[in-house]
């Protein structure tokens, strides 16, 4: 084997926990339940490691059984990236047609080769017609860099696709060409949302996250809650403003539903607009060229943050539009000008 | 009939009544419920709303001391508790009323200056306690305080008055403005 090629098996071999190495290298499918048997997983991970790789030398791995490997670790480990949200669509008028995934993976892979000689794609099927595909980028007189690939997963029965941020962006046009060519759409765009957490995403695209699931006791949970509420409460705590607090548990409600909410991590706003102010002859009022000005919301949950917001009594509700809108419009980055 | 008054009511037999006011709903409950675990004497009834004025209720028990909470991390908070002190009678504010201000040990969340809760307090010769709500060995500390504090508002503490009381509390620290 290649030296490269076994640093490679290594590398990717040494980033994977040893509590999930088992379930990974049997997901890969490349060495047999035999062979997995007769290595000893109870041993260092350096050694462990070194085994496996004389393993796959043994059995003539190549560097394409290694990005596989890479893209099963990916899959396992996908909120390591921050992945991109593209959306394609077909021009007008056009028909549509049969998606044909072998059809679709090498026209994707001719269109990448024509334009840059080394370039190692590689595709893993995946569940609900999605196709997990890795690309690593060379040059003209250099071998593709396997350690900075590119991760692009396409759902066939949609206009979508999610992309992993690309350290070399002067290709992120030629990978949406390609996207676009080889699914027989006509143009893409990128859409203003980006998270690591690729269910999520797709949760909010398909809108898929507004789904509750209907019980059988569907009118028990509810009666359960109330009585929760009466339980914790002394009777000698009064609270004043209940008919405050219950209408603004029902304005929460209504804006975020019961069902629990899609994870991103942070909200931008830019804005470009005038500077208002309630003062006469206020400096910055006068200026005639917009403020620009940037707003960014952390959290590791965002939107059930937001959603804690009203009932914990720091806002008030409802909450401003501009913040319950996020996962109905898809998306996360906005650009707020001057009607 | 929104506004507040202090003797506009009966007091309960042995009833001591205190109103809380602050938006930040669950610390209000976790101080009340640590308060009810306090020994106390009297029978203790505590209201906690979010703003004033309150909803009118003609069931509702003479309130011997309001507290306003405010969080020192958020404006919001202060904002609501200047427009609820609007709703109060000024009669009240003869050692009836307290300020509770939280938060102030975490400097870089405070948006609010201690001064600003400091000027509030002296702008209406009421006394201001800094505390932390938020852990529980603190909290039943303010807690306890506050039973003592309601106790002697209530008059359930012979040859102590309410006046008394504010007057003990001012220190050198937050003199009267008319004592600088």
């Amino acid at each position: 084997m290649d030296e490269t090629v076994a640093e490679f098996f290594k590398r990717t071999i040494l980033k994977i926990p040893m509590t999930e190495m088992m379930t990974i290298l049997k997901a890969w499918d490349f060495l047999s339940e035999k062979q997995l048997q007769d290595v000893n997983f109870q041993q260092r991970k350096e050694s462990l490691v070194q085994d496996l790789v004389l393993l796959c030398e043994k059995k003539r791995a190549s560097v394409h059984d290694a990005a596989l490997l890479d893209i099963v670790y990916t899959q396992f480990h996908r909120h390591r990236k921050v992945w991109d949200v593209f959306q394609m669509s077909k021009g007008p008028g056009e028909d549509i047609d049969l998606f044909d995934m072998e059809q679709f993976k090498s026209s994707f892979k001719k269109i990448l080769q024509r334009a840059l000689k080394n370039v190692m794609v590689s595709f893993r099927d995946a569940e609900e017609n999605a196709v997990w595909i890795r690309i690593a980028w060379g040059t003209q007189y250099r071998k593709p860099n396997q350690y900075k690939p590119v991760y692009v997963v396409y759902y066939s029965q949609t206009p979508y696709a999610f992309t992993s941020s690309c350290p070399l962006r002067s290709n992120i046009p030629l990978l949406g060409q390609a996207l676009t060519v080889a699914s027989n759409h006509h143009k893409i765009v990128k859409m203003d949302l980006r998270s690591r957490y690729l269910d999520s995403l797709k949760a909010i695209v398909f809108k898929q996250y507004n789904q509750t699931f209907e019980t059988y006791n569907s009118t028990t949970p509810l009666q359960e809650k109330s009585l929760e509420l009466d339980i914790h409460m002394d009777s000698r705590i009064i609270h004043e403003n209940r008919i405050e607090k219950e209408r603004v548990q029902r304005v929460t409600q209504e804006t975020f539903g019961d069902y629990s909410q899609p994870r991103l991590e942070f909200a931008q706003y830019k804005l470009e607009t005038k500077f208002k102010s309630d003062f006469n002859g206020d400096i910055l009022a006068e200026r005639k060229e917009p403020l620009r000005c940037l707003i960014k919301f952390s959290s590791p949950h965002l939107l059930e943050a937001l959603k804690s917001l009203a009932p914990a009594g720091i806002a008030d509700a409802p909450l401003s539009p501009l913040l319950t809108c996020i996962p109905n419009k898809g998306m996360n980055y906005f650009k707020i000008k001057d009607k | 009939m929104s506004v507040l008054r202090p003797l506009d009511k009966q007091p309960g037999l042995n009833t001591a009544t205190i109103l809380l006011v602050g938006t930040e709903d669950a610390l209000l409950q976790q101080l009340a419920d640590a308060m009810l675990k306090e020994d106390c004497a009297s029978e203790l009834k505590i209201h906690l709303a979010r703003s004033l004025p309150l909803p009118s209720d003609v069931n509702r028990p003479r309130i011997d001391l309001i507290m306003f909470v405010v969080n020192l991390h958020s404006k919001y908070s202060l904002q609501n508790v200047e427009e609820s002190l609007r709703h109060v009678d000024a009669t009240f504010f003869l050692g009836k009323v307290g300020f509770l201000a939280m938060g102030a040990g975490q400097e870089s969340h405070c948006s609010i200056h201690r001064n600003t809760v400091t000027k509030l307090a002296n702008t209406y010769r009421s006394p201001v306690f800094f505390c932390d709500l938020e852990r529980e060995g603190f909290r039943a500390t303010v807690a306890q305080r506050l039973v003592r504090m309601l106790q002697i508002c209530a008059g359930h503490v012979p040859g102590v008055s309410a006046l008394n009381l504010l007057s003990l509390l001012r220190n050198s620290e937050n003199p009267a403005p008319e004592d600088l």
